[in-house]
């Protein structure tokens, strides 16, 4: 047909039609019965086997050395694997060869993103076997660095999640105000990290004059800076594509597998150790425990992020109701007495070298306490035997439950996804491994 | 919002009503005690009774412990039955916890509680790999932190806190290597117990302590030959 029109026409049209014959074998592609293509021969269909992967240890998205195996059916996790321990230092094993006091700085290095809560739960822990009467103010203290605690991890985590999937401005800026907390951590106990603050019987020295003025004056602005960073976050819709609707976990679940803190509130358990079991000065602050509903990795994030103006309440209240007193259990068979004293006294002197050789004998008996640290429940089973030395100290982790239910949480998911959960449960590889 | 507000000042971990859970416990299968010390409830269960006996203790509404917090073991070598598996539960509904120590061998497994609790399966690996506890019908008893290819279970007392070996990358054979451990400096442990109250007889008063021994007095504590 397109023969007998070409004389007829223009040039330029003849040539629109020569583009149009050029178009001739698509059309017949078209009236060709289906099925046939595939039966051309160089083209197949091709199958993606389903392949492992090693995520890690050296992963900057691992946060530490985690290695997660995963297998994929292309891009979709259909198991993940997390093989822990790299970081197995033999924590509880030391323990068992110091004396309880020597004991405590191995706290810091466990969790070293929130050190103090830790210690937090140890000195609990020996303070209940020895039925020891912790001075007010030493609460107070106490209550007092577990928020700031919070808020350091809390800040961490929900930077490094965000520079995890791609937001790299969270993390300066979160940086920016955990070195003013660190310095808070430097002014009380002598160190920006491995604090080495909390002493069964107490704290190991008061605030320094104007410390607490520094805090408040913190506290003040802290809010606003909450505020800045949820406007890099909350509505970013790249941050939302990322973390909405992302590892989901139900409540019966959650329960099922161990998680405890913002991960199982995040599933909507409305369960907080700080209000039903409270220790310290807990009992005494108001504040509110958020409540997640959907439990996915968006939650987490919005649920931390409330957490973190619930501590600058509790810090604010903490600075309020803090009275002037001693900051150590005055019993100096457990705690050291002052440098002063030493100077004249014999017994203090003779207690001060009884303390930092022999340490003090905690009376046989078992005990478990658990803490809200701001990874979740943190507990110390405790095991005396009379001597100055623990005979067993099991470290209850948090991270170590929430990273065995990766493969309940990443299954099915992308891999990038996998990324985003890991950031979401907040873990780290001091405390997993211990 | 959480409703399970503990009266203030209540001591830490200890509810009101822990005598009536312990009672219930008492009254459970496979419960051979319970008491209650420092505040927390402690339950002693029989090895056989594990599987069946914990589900109860999940599943009964009076004491519904629907998370198993830790489970860790305890080495005591000089027990027959060596390891205490110690299980701390804990009931989010109800705002109680407990802990139920079970008693073992090297040899004799323990049913394992992952399909009751699935978070049992990492620490049941945790306490096979650092004690050589076995967990029957746990179907990933793997090691979990110690080494790949290590042998051996760390946190039994008789293990030394060197361990055997000790692992460094070779330059010329370009690998990571494992040697026997060297120690460059001999192994220092301090017994710090006071001769005054830690033993009761001095180095150089053996010869009196055993004559006391003799007597019939009560057997002193022998001396620690480092004192």
């Amino acid at each position: 047909m397109a023969d007998t029109v070409i004389p007829d026409v223009a040039p330029g049209v003849a040539q629109g039609l020569a583009h149009d014959d050029s178009r001739k074998p698509l059309s017949d592609q078209r009236i060709r019965p289906e099925g046939v293509e595939q039966q051309t021969p160089g083209r197949k269909t091709v199958e993606i086997d389903s392949h492992a992967i090693n995520f890690g240890p050296q992963h900057p998205a691992a946060h530490g050395v985690l290695r997660l195996v995963l297998e994929l059916d292309g891009e979709v996790v259909e198991r993940a694997d997390p093989h822990v321990g790299l970081l197995h230092r033999g924590t509880e094993k030391l323990m068992e060869y110091r004396t309880y006091v020597q004991n405590v700085p191995y706290m810091d290095r466990l969790d070293y993103v929130s050190p103090m809560c830790q210690e937090h739960s140890f000195v609990l822990a020996v303070e209940r076997l020895l039925g020891v009467e912790v001075p007010e103010r030493a609460q107070w203290i106490r209550t007092l660095f577990a928020e700031i605690t919070r808020v350091l991890n809390h800040l961490l985590n929900v930077t490094s999640y965000a520079l995890d999937v791609g937001a790299v401005t969270p993390s300066l800026w979160g940086f920016e105000e955990r070195e003013k907390l660190m310095e808070f951590y430097e002014q009380a106990s002598g160190a920006r990290l491995h604090a080495n603050y909390y002493r069964p019987g107490g704290v190991s020295r008061d605030l320094p004059a104007g410390l607490t003025d520094r805090i408040a004056a913190w506290a003040e602005t802290f809010p606003r800076f909450v505020d800045e960073l949820e406007t890099l976050l909350t509505e970013n819709r790249i941050w939302k594509q990322r973390t909405v609707d992302i590892g989901i976990i139900n409540a019966q679940d959650a329960l099922a597998w161990g998680f405890s803190g913002p991960n199982l509130r995040a599933s909507g358990v409305p369960w907080d150790l700080r209000r039903a079991q409270p220790y310290d000065k807990y009992a005494e602050v108001d504040f509110d425990i958020p409540v997640g509903r959907n439990g996915d990795c968006y939650d987490r994030y919005l649920l931390r992020i409330e957490e973190m103006r619930q501590c600058v309440k509790i810090i604010q209240q903490c600075l309020a109701k803090m009275k002037p007193g001693p900051v150590k259990a005055l019993d100096h068979k457990i705690t050291p007495p002052t440098r002063g004293e030493m100077k004249r006294s014999m017994e203090a002197l003779i207690h001060h070298f009884k303390l930092y050789t022999e340490g003090f004998h905690v009376p046989a008996g078992t005990t478990y306490v658990a803490t809200e640290s701001p990874k979740g429940e943190f507990g110390i089973y405790l095991v005396a035997d009379g001597t100055n030395r623990p005979y067993r100290c099991k470290i209850r982790c948090t991270g170590f439950s929430h990273l065995q239910a990766m493969d309940r949480l990443a299954r099915h998911h992308m891999l990038a996804d996998a990324v985003a959960i890991i950031g979401s449960i907040d873990i780290v590889f001091g405390e997993v491994d211990r | 919002m959480s409703d399970t507000v503990a009266p203030a000042g209540a001591p830490h971990g200890a509810p009101a009503g822990l005598e009536a859970l312990r009672d219930v416990v008492t009254g459970m299968p496979g419960i051979t005690s319970a008491r209650i010390e420092r505040g927390e409830l402690i339950a002693e269960m029989e090895r056989d009774a594990v599987p069946q006996a914990m589900l109860a203790l999940r599943d009964d509404p009076r004491t519904a412990f629907e998370q198993m917090m830790d489970l860790c073991g305890v080495d005591w070598p000089e027990r027959a039955q060596r390891f205490d598996v110690v299980y701390n539960l804990l009931s989010v509904s109800l705002n109680h916890r407990l802990r139920v120590v079970v008693q073992t061998d090297e040899r004799t497994p323990v049913a394992s509680v992952h399909e009751i609790w699935p978070a049992a399966t990492w620490w049941e690996r945790e306490a096979w790999d650092l004690f050589g506890i076995v967990f029957s019908g746990q179907p990933d008893l793997r090691r979990i932190l110690t080494d790949y290819g290590f042998s051996g279970h760390p946190m039994r007392k008789d293990f030394p806190l060197t361990g055997y070996v000790e692992c460094r990358y070779d330059e010329d054979r370009k690998e990571v290597i494992y040697e026997p451990v060297k120690m460059t400096q001999d192994w220092r442990t301090f017994d710090f117990l006071s001769p005054w109250e830690g033993m009761t007889t001095l180095p150089g008063d053996e010869k009196v302590h055993l004559a006391r021994a003799a007597e019939g007095a009560p057997p002193a504590r022998p001396a620690d030959a480092k004192g």
